[in-house]
């Protein structure tokens, strides 16, 4: 019989020896992998960083009140001087940038895939234990993979931030469409809606919040993946949280930390004002 | 002169449907085929013929297999074998696109549960079929205003679902079937969800409708009375079989079966009929505001309609009390200032619209006046006259003697 003293199946050489045959064989194919999500990045980058910050408040401040309230608006204004203050402006505009490309991605093939799981249970039975894995597997895992395939820096930080971030507004739309009542379903096609006019104009539309949901929680958890991609050399406030953090000095990790809450609670509750409000 | 021509029917549900035909076939019953296979025999064997303009009521109890024939007409549930012929074509065979534009074109249909968008407004939801077919907007919404109009909802087009009643969902639902101007109206239990006066109210209307403009109507109901009021012609389904078909006069003198005769004797009409079915709010009323309404007016315009009793309510359909022409009489004579309420009549009780004949026999019978009937917010619905309680008597005796004919 086995013991279970010794190592019977060699799982992780095997692991190992494939990662290795994957980056000889084929880093030349994760290099263009990787070709759109840097064209995305630096196009995010590039603006947020040449639009005078003043400017930038400014339209936080108009977007936070016009979705939500005016109390949200000089929130968003104080915190955001603060971080000026703070000196990690830079820093922050570069978070943002990853932020909203990894969630620009999240979305094109989030809301795809999640409309197919939603409509077809033998997807979303496949789908699941993918999802079960990119959402628990800890991220430090599949750091170092992605580190060998598409070296470090921020874009491969947005591919880290990607896989973790994903799940949620799969999940969430696929929830959202099979909410919609059957009956309604029924009496779309009684009407002679085309399964394509029952997408458009039935589940899409009263999925909608339960969509935005999702897309709140992708956000959410694309920001919170923004100090563990600082570990592969990606920039933005995560970069001050693990140097602050290497070097003991817990105060430059704590300005860090402190800047990435406000601005969770900015893109928090604007998102959730949106999501609110579709109902 | 035949519009839709069912020929042997069937629906098996379940993994291997190929399989319940089989077993159908070879003669054994719906639940032999159910605990040998796990398979439902949903319908089986359904023919019958529905002719043009006529509403045909499907009547059944609840599990009879009747919303899925209707369903299987537009093929929301597809048919396991048979045939379903429409204006001549067999509705089984079109493909997809065939389908899409029969559905378009030919058929509309009205839920119970309404089943309306509720993201749309009263107005988008009245479109949606015409929309479905890319109408240019202006012209669907002169459609659908009109059928707004047809069914009494002028001006609540802007309207959101939800911010309506039951009653008034379901005219909506009525609208957007009657919008794409079908030649068919399939109606699944349309009036079921309603409280009994809507649901009457609904039947006079959709047999307003059918006199001005002939559509063909396949009714589903489980309620008798609605299916001898409003049905040319009725079809009794029972266990996924049709077991009668026929007019309501046809079918109440020679029942087919027990089955059918249960359904139209009952047990006691009496303990069964309840006020809320029978009341009628034909007795005139006054709405009491203060100080308006003086005895003396309602007294003349009782006088002027020849009424005996006048019914005084509340705004809010609250009930307050009776009058009658001899009461205003005295209280005007007696010269006292109070309010109308002076003239009341003492002791005027009144019935909830759950209680039964029997319930309001001796408050029908023991009084002059007709007993006024209120829902369970204690709002007045109407009043249950002798004449009406004894007609509703006769009718109910008469099936039940028919029934043993």
């Amino acid at each position: 019989m086995w013991s279970f003293e010794e190592k019977v199946i060699p799982l992780d050489i095997w692991v190992s020896q494939f990662i290795d045959w994957l980056v000889e064989g084929y880093r030349g194919f994760f290099q263009i992998i990787k070709w759109p999500v840097e064209v995305t990045l630096s196009g995010f980058e590039g603006v947020l960083q040449a639009i005078h910050p003043f400017i930038i408040i400014a339209i936080v401040a108009v977007i936070a009140w016009r979705v939500s309230n005016i109390k949200l608006a000089i929130f968003s204004v104080i915190s955001l001087v603060f971080i000026g203050l703070l000196g990690l402006w830079p820093d922050t505009m570069v978070t943002l940038a990853m932020v909203f490309s990894s969630v620009f991605f999240c979305i094109i093939a989030g809301i795809p895939l999640g409309i197919v799981a939603g409509r077809n249970n033998r997807f979303e039975a496949s789908i699941r234990p993918v999802l079960d894995a990119m959402q628990t597997t800890p991220p430090f895992v599949y750091l170092v993979p992605i580190v060998m395939l598409f070296s470090v820096g921020n874009v491969a930080g947005v591919l880290a931030t990607i896989i973790f971030a994903l799940p949620p507004i799969i999940r969430l739309t696929s929830l959202g469409l099979r909410q919609v009542h059957p009956e309604l379903i029924e009496a779309a096609l009684a009407f002679g809606a085309t399964n394509g006019q029952v997408l458009r104009k039935v589940q899409i539309p009263l999925a909608l919040p339960t969509i935005m949901a999702g897309l709140n929680q992708t956000i959410m958890m694309a920001l919170s993946m923004v100090v563990i991609a600082a570990l592969i050399g990606a920039g933005g406030l995560g970069a001050p949280v693990i140097l602050g953090l290497n070097t003991l000095d817990i105060g430059r990790a704590v300005i860090g930390g402190l800047s990435i809450v406000l601005m969770a609670i900015i893109l928090d509750r604007i998102t959730q004002s949106m999501a609110t409000k579709k109902e | 002169m035949e519009k839709i021509i069912i020929k042997n029917l069937y629906k098996v549900f379940g993994d291997d449907p190929a399989k319940g035909m089989e077993l159908v076939k070879q003669g054994k019953t719906k639940n032999e085929i159910y605990e040998e296979t796990g398979l439902t025999v949903g319908v089986q064997d359904a023919s019958f013929t529905i002719n043009r303009g006529e509403v045909f009521v499907v009547m059944g109890l609840s599990g009879s297999g009747k919303s899925t024939l209707v369903r299987m007409l537009n093929r929301l549930i597809e048919p396991t074998a048979g045939e379903v012929i429409i204006d001549g074509e067999d509705v089984l065979k079109m493909d997809y696109k065939e389908l899409v534009m029969f559905r378009r074109k030919k058929t509309g249909m009205v839920f119970q549960s309404f089943a309306l968008m509720p993201h749309l407004s009263v107005l988008d939801n009245v479109c949606f079929g015409l929309d479905l077919d890319d109408m240019h907007k202006d012209k669907r919404e002169e459609r659908a205003l009109d059928a707004l109009k047809q069914v009494g909802l002028e001006g609540w087009g802007n309207a959101y679902p939800k911010q309506l009643s039951g009653g008034m969902q379901q005219r909506v639902g009525l609208a957007r079937g009657l919008a794409v101007d079908p030649d068919i109206m399939l109606m699944d239990e349309a009036f079921s969800a309603l409280d009994p006066l809507i649901r009457t109210e609904m039947q006079d209307e959709l047999l307003k409708l059918q006199e001005q403009h002939e559509r063909t109507i396949v009714f589903i109901s489980h309620d008798l009375d609605e299916a001898l009021r409003i049905g040319d012609r009725i079809a009794i389904m029972e266990g996924g079989a049709v077991v009668q078909v026929g007019t309501p006069e046809e079918i109440l003198q020679n029942p087919a079966d027990d089955y059918v005769r249960a359904f139209f004797r009952g047990v006691d009409p009496t303990g069964v009929i309840s006020a809320g079915d029978i009341v009628r709010d034909s007795q005139p009323t006054y709405v009491w505001h203060e100080k308006k309404g003086s005895p003396r007016t309602i007294m003349e315009k009782l006088s002027d309609t020849d009424r005996e009793f006048g019914y005084i309510i509340g705004p809010e359909r609250q009930f307050y009390g009776i009058v009658s022409v001899d009461s205003l009489q005295h209280h005007i004579e007696t010269g006292s200032d109070t309010g109308i309420e002076g003239a009341f009549i003492g002791d005027t009780q009144t019935v909830s619209s759950e209680d039964t004949l029997q319930d309001i026999l001796h408050l029908v019978a023991g009084n002059k006046w007709p007993v006024p009937v209120l829902d369970e917010n204690k709002k007045y619905l109407g009043t249950v006259s002798k004449n009406r309680f004894l007609r509703t008597l006769h009718r109910a005796e008469d099936t039940e003697n028919m029934g043993t004919l």
